[in-house]
């Protein structure tokens, strides 16, 4: 489209601001974290590493980011299981079939977090599984399987089927094709669904809020009621950590990423 | 397993394999059923049945203003953030596709690093920037100006939300601008129309179904958003998810909190369904073009 410079230099001016809104806001935990002070007011006022060790040595912290590690750990795994699973069988399905259990299995996405909550916490209540390992993890998981199904269902939409048939005809089983041939193709869709589950329920907080107890709290959890109980830096100090681990973890995908095409050829 | 599904057509017995594909999916079916059903269900008729059988917990619900101004409330906020989101994404959307891949990749990352980072901690920054001994306030007295209120009111509420929503908007609309053809502009051009006259009467009708796709899911998300509203807003910008959350937690009154749920799950149900055909056809619609 032809521009007008002036145009141009206010589009990209506008585009810097909102890219600097998306991206600067959360920065802002990170000099938090070094506060002298124990007060979330800005500017911080003195330095110290006392946050990070609180996180390190109390048990509410570390506690509950363990908790959260475990629960994320089973829920990528279930979740990958179930969703790869459900992705092919909607592949191998008639369209109309396939479409409307697709639409089902995606309502996790669009139920109000709230209205949810107050269902499974009603029900974990009759079936006591408040603030247990498995209510985190079936709630987590049920979360987590649309975005496992939206990167398999893509993956599996490039993938050629005749390469299945081709693998039987050569005399291998069913097991042998699949994980000899349909496998390794479809990998790069189940990891990113696995790395999607993990982060869905290492950040899932509405329904953590609900069907969480005093024993069992997951980060976002302790993160949520140390906010909502007084200005300690120590969240400054995670939501730093936190920053920092998804920087790496995200650079490192991409690198792997840009790496992978060149290893294929 | 999947190789036993016969992909040739003379495969003898490919009747005999139709039901493996249901049952690959019945695990998840199961799980949802359990998770997602049946909770919904058990809400539905908590709000039916608590104290006792009957509409009570609805007429409650629309018959109390406090409610009505909450629930409107809602409807407000959800719509200041759709259209926040639409002006914003709308000139980011459009330099995604006028510029080189190297400086689109960072403008994708941009995009995408706020979805990596966790919600909370990203509230949280908001909560810093917008106190009232918060960044801005304390930039704005350094200046020589005098502070100004921005949390626990529905700017500050609007502000933070946006920012969370924004990705859900600029990447529908980025993928229906990327196949606009922008020959169609230069032909327009080309046919004398001025540049703002050609980008109003092609660009802009071309790009719509990307608004609409993308200002439903902002409203529908904006709708049930609860962590947000709760740490940024105040007792003047509560809203709906926050009332359901006092109702069942602190006054223990399911049934009263149950109908409130329904009436945000219908609403979102019925908002999904009115723009499922709208979108489809908007879609269909600029193919043809």
């Amino acid at each position: 489209m032809e521009m007008k410079p002036l145009t141009r230099v206010i589009l990209g001016l506008v585009c810097l601001l909102v890219a600097i809104w998306l991206v600067a806001p959360t920065l802002v935990v990170v000099p938090m974290s070094f506060n002298g002070n124990k007060s979330l007011a800005f500017p911080p006022q003195g330095f110290s590493w006392q946050w990070y060790q609180n996180f390190l040595t109390n048990p509410d912290w570390s506690s509950s980011f363990l908790n959260s590690l475990k629960v994320a750990s089973i829920v990528a795994v279930l979740a990958t299981v179930l969703g790869t699973l459900a992705a092919f069988g909607l592949d191998r399905m008639k369209a109309r079939p396939a479409n409307l259990l697709r639409m089902l299995m995606l309502t996790p996405m669009v139920v109000p977090g709230v209205v949810l909550a107050i269902g499974i916490y009603a029900v974990y209540l009759d079936a006591r599984l408040v603030g247990t390992l498995v209510g985190f993890v079936l709630a987590h998981t049920i979360l987590a399987l649309p975005f496992v199904l939206i990167a398999v269902s893509a993956s599996l939409e490039v993938f050629d089927r005749r390469l299945e048939t081709a693998a039987a005809s050569l005399g291998a089983g069913a097991l042998t094709t699949f994980r000899t041939v349909t496998m390794p193709l479809i990998l790069p869709g189940m990891l990113s669904g696995l790395l999607f589950a993990f982060a869905t329920s290492f950040d899932e907080i509405v329904v953590s809020l609900f069907i969480t107890n005093p024993y069992l709290k997951t980060l976002p959890v302790q993160i949520f009621s140390s906010i909502t109980r007084d200005a300690d830096p120590t969240v400054a100090a995670v939501g730093t950590i936190l920053l920092c681990a998804t920087t790496i973890l995200i650079g490192g995908g991409m690198l792997l990423l840009g790496r992978e095409p060149k290893g294929r050829q | 397993m999947s190789a036993l599904e016969p992909t040739t057509p003379s495969a003898p017995n490919r009747a005999g394999w139709a039901w493996r594909p249901y049952a690959l999916t019945l695990p998840a079916l199961l799980l949802l059923v359990a998770v997602i059903g049946y909770p919904l269900l058990t809400i539905v008729l908590r709000s039916l049945s608590e104290p006792q059988w009957g509409v009570q917990n609805y007429i409650w619900f629309f018959g109390a203003p406090v409610n009505l101004t909450v629930l409107q409330r809602t409807f407000v906020i959800s719509a200041w953030v759709t259209v926040v989101c639409a002006a914003c994404a709308y000139p980011y959307a459009y330099l995604m596709t006028a510029v080189g891949p190297r400086v689109r990749l960072i403008l994708v990352l941009c995009v995408l690093i706020p979805f990596w980072v966790s919600g909370v901690v990203r509230t949280l920054s908001w909560v810093i920037l917008l106190q009232d001994s918060g960044v801005i306030n304390s930039l704005l007295r350094s200046a020589g100006f005098d502070g100004i209120r921005l949390i626990r009111t529905q700017t500050g509420v609007v502000i933070g939300m946006a920012q969370v929503l924004l990705p859900f908007m600029i990447l529908p609309l980025y993928s229906v601008m990327k196949g606009i053809d922008l020959r169609l502009m230069r032909a327009a051009q080309s046919l004398g129309a001025r540049p703002s006259r050609a980008f109003f009467t092609v660009y802009l009708p071309l790009s719509l179904p990307g608004v609409y796709a993308g200002a439903i899911i902002v409203f529908i998300l904006a709708l049930g958003f609860y962590i947000t509203p709760a740490l940024l807003g105040g007792p003047r910008s509560t809203m709906l998810s926050t009332l359901v959350q006092t109702q069942v937690l602190s006054l223990l009154q399911w049934g009263r909190g149950g109908a409130m749920g329904v009436v945000l799950l219908v609403t979102t149900f019925v908002l999904l369904a009115l723009a499922a055909p709208v979108m489809r056809s908007r879609y269909r619609e600029a193919e043809r073009r």
